[in-house]
């Protein structure tokens, strides 16, 4: 990705992907670590509402499911030649959720990977008012909820990164013009947004010129670095948004 | 302890379309629905509100301010390119998510290759000439294309060929080996529309030689610039030659292919004569 103007766009990181099978043990756990941040959004939704369970136990699945990938090398074994790495975790993750109902007693571990940071209470209040769950193929669900994850992260990311270069305007302006309207509301005209905020219309333009820009920006950037192949960052991006990266 | 926001199914879908769905608020056309699409972006059939018609909005890739100021100097250099063969460019601008857009004349008609399926060998050749002599035009003005290949022409409802995408990066089994490394000029095209010449001529059906029309397309198609034909009209010259029945420059030919040029080429005349010589030797056997 190139740099726009007035842009600043965040610099390419490595593939985790690449860095789970790592000979060095603290590079392995960073990159499970950073698995676990990318991925806990479209896992844990899976298990609530597609396996059925109930918050507490979807809450320790999740984290389970990451402790024992990191234990048992689950992910290590991917092969790009075989499928997207998303797809090949929906897998291992049917495969660990299968084995755990057919076991009489779980273990509760997933100290390695608890998910602090996240109000797993507010994201279920968030699920319950806005998520479906009825799409009968379960890789187009995973599929729509790991999108939900990527573009959720990168809105947060864009937000920090909006604040610190000076363009917490360019962020409400994003979010009231491309994240706020639902399905039933129109989305405000330029004229309002400028009138809303005392800008010029061509201000309004080009403050959401920013940060389009930088969050595309973002979610290719965290792309790169969830996928173990340059070919699949590229199939990725383009099954995202349709075109190829630059 | 908050963490990132829940985002909407709607939310998710119109930020999946950034790139295929740009915003023109605020520009006097709307976005009807994607017709084609590039390394270089994706072309839109769109209609334009002041003048009431349709066209053709080609929205390019996200881009650097140095990237967007070229593709806009490739407009303006295409739009003063006045060819039968080239489709004018009517506007050029910013979108306000900083990608550059041009609106061209929306083109009605069918994709080369597949309205060459359907015709014979020698009016393929003669849609190649019109591709060669519109390509020779631009070069004329100082324009290499680039990315020809046969979904960037399209054939009329006259039969008017008419190039497109001007300015592109070059598609695998059309690009010459040079722009690999960056380096594309007219002789890049030349090797361009050699590969189309090879798509046009087909497999060769059995009795009709084809030994230099296979010269020409292997001359075309060099891979040292310098062993190809110096222009699309060199190409073109050499091709017409060869519908007319002539030698071609990039074809020696031995005594016995020549001879059997000269008759096929002169069928006519020699069954005449050799008619006539036929029947005063059977008058001479008749009156003896």
């Amino acid at each position: 990705m190139s740099q726009g103007a007035g842009g600043s766009f965040p610099a390419t990181r490595p593939s985790v992907v690449r860095d789970l099978g790592s000979a060095d043990p603290a590079t392995r756990a960073a990159a499970y670590e950073a698995l676990a941040r990318s991925y806990w959004r479209p896992v844990y939704t899976y298990i609530r509402l597609r396996w059925r369970r109930d918050p507490e136990d979807a809450q320790d699945l999740a984290q389970e499911f990451f402790a024992r990938a990191f234990e048992r090398e689950y992910l290590e074994r991917y092969d790009p030649a075989k499928a997207r790495f998303r797809t090949f975790v929906r897998t291992c993750l049917d495969g660990f959720l299968a084995n755990e109902t057919r076991a009489a007693a779980r273990l509760k571990r997933g100290g390695a990977f608890a998910i602090t940071s996240v109000d797993f209470a507010r994201f279920d209040a968030d699920l319950a008012a806005h998520a479906r769950s009825d799409d009968p193929d379960p890789e187009r669900w995973f599929h729509r909820e790991w999108i939900r994850g990527l573009f959720a992260d990168a809105l947060d990311r864009l937000r920090i990164d909006a604040e610190a270069a000076g363009h917490a305007t360019a962020f409400a302006l994003f979010h009231r013009y491309d994240i706020e309207p639902d399905e039933a509301g129109p989305r405000p005209t330029y004229a309002a947004l400028a009138r809303d905020t005392g800008l010029s219309v061509s201000d309004v333009t080009n403050e959401l010129a920013w940060a389009r820009r930088t969050f595309r920006a973002i979610v290719l950037d965290t792309l790169r670095t969830i996928c173990a192949t340059d070919e699949e960052f590229r199939a990725e991006a383009r099954d995202l948004l349709g075109t190829d990266p630059r | 302890m908050t963490g990132p926001e829940f985002i909407s199914d709607a939310a998710i879908a119109r930020l999946r379309a950034l790139d295929d769905h740009p915003d023109f608020g605020g520009t006097r056309y709307d976005i009807v629905e994607p017709i084609g699409r590039g390394g270089m972006g994706v072309v839109f059939r769109g209609r334009d509100r002041e003048l009431d018609r349709d066209v053709a909005i080609k929205v390019t890739a996200w881009s650097t301010d140095a990237d967007a100021e070229r593709l806009r100097t490739e407009a303006r250099t295409l739009a003063a390119l006045e060819h039968p063969g080239i489709v004018p460019v009517h506007d050029v601008a910013r979108l306000p998510d900083g990608r550059v857009y041009s609106v061209m004349m929306l083109v009605r008609g069918e994709r080369l290759d597949v309205c060459a399926s359907r015709l014979p060998l020698p009016d393929r050749l003669r849609l190649f000439d019109r591709i060669c002599d519109t390509v020779s035009f631009a070069h004329s003005r100082g324009v290499v294309h680039g990315d020809l290949k046969p979904a960037n022409i399209m054939v009329g409802a006259f039969g008017q060929v008419l190039v497109l995408d001007w300015g592109g990066g070059g598609t695998e089994g059309y690009m010459a080996p040079e722009q690999r490394d960056g380096a594309a000029g007219t002789r890049s095209d030349v090797y361009a529309l050699g590969a189309i010449l090879r798509d046009l001529a087909g497999t060769p059906t059995p009795g009709r030689a084809r030994k230099p029309l296979t010269s020409i397309i292997l001359r075309a198609m060099g891979s040292d610039p310098g062993e190809r034909y110096a222009s699309p009209g060199e190409l073109a010259a050499d091709v017409r030659r060869f519908l007319d029945g002539a030698a071609v420059s990039a074809h020696v030919e031995g005594p016995l292919e020549q001879a059997a040029r000269l008759a096929r080429t002169y069928r006519m005349p020699i069954v005449l004569v050799l008619t006539y010589l036929a029947v005063r030797m059977l008058l001479l056997f008749w009156r003896a």
